[in-house]
């Protein structure tokens, strides 16, 4: 099972669900910002040391620590 | 002429302060919404026969319980008497942005959208049909320019019709039968209470599903409460089963498959994006191995221009208010008044002023670091090690920076940073950076004592500052900001040149905010302390016959564990509160010398401590509390006194304790 953290940067891969033990918070405030079930997430890089991650989600760019990227399935 | 109440809102970084700025301009007033630490933006014009009323709402993604901002923005649209909503749209990324124009419309707000960054839109190839999107929307859909005005005339005539004829949004919305049938059955028990029908049924019913905290309490007065939630819980429990997936989520996807049939049908894509300007930037400046340096070379021009430039600036005002200080006590004659004008008065009003130049430059180029988006990037790289030090986001790292310049630009500075937790604890750290107002006190004491290795010891100073910040910032996370910890979820949105009028409006603002809150603590302490330092009539100002040495003789005793506990030092540690460069001053004037004779300072240091009493001393200082003006800063960002007081017991409880270890320990290792 493949998580958000886990790709590399220039892959791109489709968004599966979210796992239950993340953030209620934070999977609500996701949700707003596109990552919905089948969205595209393009990671474009990953930070100078090591962490965050930087990706394209619906045309625009954002970033999101590994820790919570963990928390999202994806293929 | 007729009042129009028009909000503005959309997310961040789509041109929203920009349109807010260009209509409004110098007529604005920020300020607090009621009782919240969240900016209010408020300002008006004229148009024609209207009288306009603009609020710039925050920038938001969404309009949940999530945070404040959003909070502030649904009550804005909910319940203010507004006429016309203005969403402005980037578009370039207009897919993100319906989400929140989609909310709305749930709110059935009377909405006009203002289409904005057309031409980044272009550059991408991106085609929108902006009749036929307006005619999907069921509102009014203007493109504008935001940087050139254009179309402004077209949006304000918009406005204004459709404040006369308030369209309800939520008509043109569409959940697809299976939801809508399921919102339905919540809506119909909603509408048997009338007392919940100030907002539309079908935004209830969805905010309900969503585990709305403030919408459930809301409705859990109702009498309808228990029929209502057993509804709720039932469709949450069939949308699980159908979609095997939660009713937030099933609700975030309805909203995106409803904007992705809008853009299917009015917006033209390529196949494969284009690479843009911004990602061509991005390879250099978010790059691995680049990214770090780049930074390194951005803040070392930030804090060189903020410093030097001001420091001519600077001793000018500091020189200019001195000179006239003593003209006007020569010219008064009575002795009393001349010291109140020279050292009260002029002493306070240029303690405030002195700090304008660096205030002006650090709020110029920040802005402009801002607005290119530059800072968002500097958040990406460096927000591993303030992650794992300090347990704070990636922004936090230029306050912290700026502090070692001034305390008062760099706690102004904590406001790029959009979490409340993460700002205050930011600020209780600046202090601890020392400023460039605490090296005279390091240069006299280094000249006394450690002249054989003074970079050593200036440079472990610094350095234990520094320790210092990390091992409180670590305290406090555990206990008063416990908890708080805000994931880290940030846009970085596309490099753009700021505009002139965007920046300069903002360092205005904030330079006033300044000179108006900030100043006035200043001024009052300053005053203070001259009552204190004048009064018993007829002794010498600021000498120990005054208050202030009174109860700096008083205090004196306290010290005596952490090695000084001398009154000269005593009187010192209280005038250092004013400025801390004021210490050196005051140990002039206690030992009856000239104040800008140095080589006697140096040597009356020489002569009332030894080389361990001076470390410990220069800790102290380092540590303990900081000026005024930092504290007038800190009301002034935080909105309340609870935060400046926090800091004072912060950092004079910090200060004794190391002090009073880096006096015991040398004792023990034998450095007497």
């Amino acid at each position: 099972m493949k998580t958000l953290s886990d790709v590399k940067p220039g892959e791109t891969v489709t968004l599966v669900k979210y796992h239950d033990t993340g953030d209620v918070d934070l999977r609500r405030h996701l949700l707003g910002m596109g990552f919905v079930r089948g969205a595209q997430i393009r990671v474009k890089q990953v930070a100078s040391l090591g962490d965050p991650i930087e990706m394209t989600i619906k045309g625009y760019d954002v970033c999101l620590r590994k820790e919570e990227a963990k928390n999202i399935e994806v293929e | 002429m007729t009042e129009l109440i028009v909000g503005l809102a959309g997310n961040p970084n789509v041109g929203k302060t920009t349109v807010f700025n260009q209509l409004t301009g110098m007529r604005q007033h920020v300020g607090n919404w009621p009782g919240k630490t969240v900016e209010r933006a408020e300002g008006h014009f004229s148009h024609g026969d209207y009288d306009y009323d603009v609020v710039d709402l925050p920038g938001n993604y969404a309009l949940s319980a999530h945070s404040m901002e959003e909070i502030v923005s649904r009550d804005f649209i909910v319940d203010d008497d507004s006429d016309v909503i203005v969403n402005v749209v980037d578009a370039a990324n207009l897919e993100r942005n319906l989400y929140l124009t989609v909310q709305m419309m749930e709110l059935g707000a009377n909405l006009v959208m203002a289409l904005n960054m057309n031409d980044f839109a272009k550059k991408k190839d991106h085609i929108i049909d902006i009749k036929l999107m307006s005619e999907l929307l069921g509102f009014p859909v203007i493109e504008i320019n935001a940087k050139t005005k254009d179309g402004f005339e077209e949006l304000l005539t918009t406005v204004e019709k459709a404040s006369k004829n308030p369209i309800d949004s939520s008509e043109k919305l569409s959940y697809g039968n299976e939801i809508k049938g399921h919102l339905a059955s919540i809506q119909e028990l909603i509408e048997q209470d009338s007392s919940l029908l100030d907002v539309p049924s079908i935004w209830t019913a969805i905010k309900l599903l969503e585990k709305d905290s403030i919408v459930i309490e809301k409705v859990q007065q109702s009498s309808k409460s228990s029929q209502i939630m057993v509804e709720v819980d039932k469709v949450a429990s069939h949308f699980y089963d159908v979609y095997q997936e939660g009713a937030e989520e099933v609700i975030a996807n309805a909203r995106y498959s409803f904007i992705d049939g809008l853009m299917a049908e009015a917006v033209k894509r390529p196949a494969v994006e284009k690479e843009t300007t911004t990602d061509k930037i991005d390879r250099i400046v978010t790059n691995r191995f680049l990214a770090i340096p780049i930074f390194i070379v951005i803040m070392y021009l930030l804090f060189q221009l903020t410093f030097t430039i001001a420091t001519p600036f600077v001793d000018l005002i500091d020189a200019g208010f001195a000179a006239l200080g003593e003209y006007l006590a020569e010219a008064v004659g009575n002795e009393m008044l001349g010291s109140f004008l020279q050292d009260g008065l002029i002493g306070g009003v240029g303690g405030v002023l002195v700090f304008l130049p660096q205030i002006i430059l650090m709020f110029l180029f920040l802005s402009i670091l801002e607005d290119s988006g530059y800072l968002a990037r500097a958040a990406f790289t460096l927000d591993k090690i303030m992650h794992s030090l300090v347990g704070l986001h990636g922004k936090a790292f230029i306050p912290m920076i700026l502090g070692f310049g001034c305390g008062v630009p760099a706690v102004m500075a904590t406001r790029t940073m959009e979490n409340e937790s993460d700002r205050l604890l930011s600020m209780m750290l600046i202090p601890f950076m020392s400023c460039t107002a605490r090296l005279p006190i390091y240069s006299i004491f280094i000249a006394a004592f450690f002249t054989a290795n003074q970079g050593l010891i200036l440079l472990s100073i610094y350095l234990l500052g520094i320790v210092v910040a990390l091992i409180v910032a670590g305290i406090l996370k555990r206990t008063m900001f416990k908890g708080l910890s805000a994931p880290f979820v940030m846009e970085l949105p596309t490099y753009k040149v700021p505009s002139v009028k965007g920046v300069l409006l903002h360092t205005w603002e904030k330079t006033k905010g300044f000179l108006r809150k900030a100043g006035t603590i200043i001024l009052g302490a300053a005053i203070v302390i001259w009552i204190l330092s004048y009064l018993p009539m007829g002794v010498e100002y600021g000498s120990q016959e005054c208050v202030l040495g009174m109860i700096g003789t008083a205090i004196a005793p306290i010290f005596a564990p952490l090695g000084f506990g001398t009154w000269q030092a005593g009187i010192a540690i209280l005038t250092g509160l004013v400025a801390k460069e004021v210490v050196v001053s005051t140990f002039a004037t206690l030992g009856g010398l000239e104040e800008d004779d140095e080589e006697g300072v140096t040597q009356l240091v020489h002569d009332t401590f030894t080389p361990l009493s001076a470390y410990s001393f220069m800790a102290f200082c380092l540590l303990y509390v900081p000026c005024f003006a930092s504290l007038g800063a800190i009301k002034q960002e935080s909105n309340s006194w609870k935060w400046p007081l926090t800091m004072v017991c912060i950092t004079l409880v910090t200060a004794y304790i190391v002090s009073l270890l880096i006096y015991n320990v040398g004792l023990l290792a034998g450095f007497g």
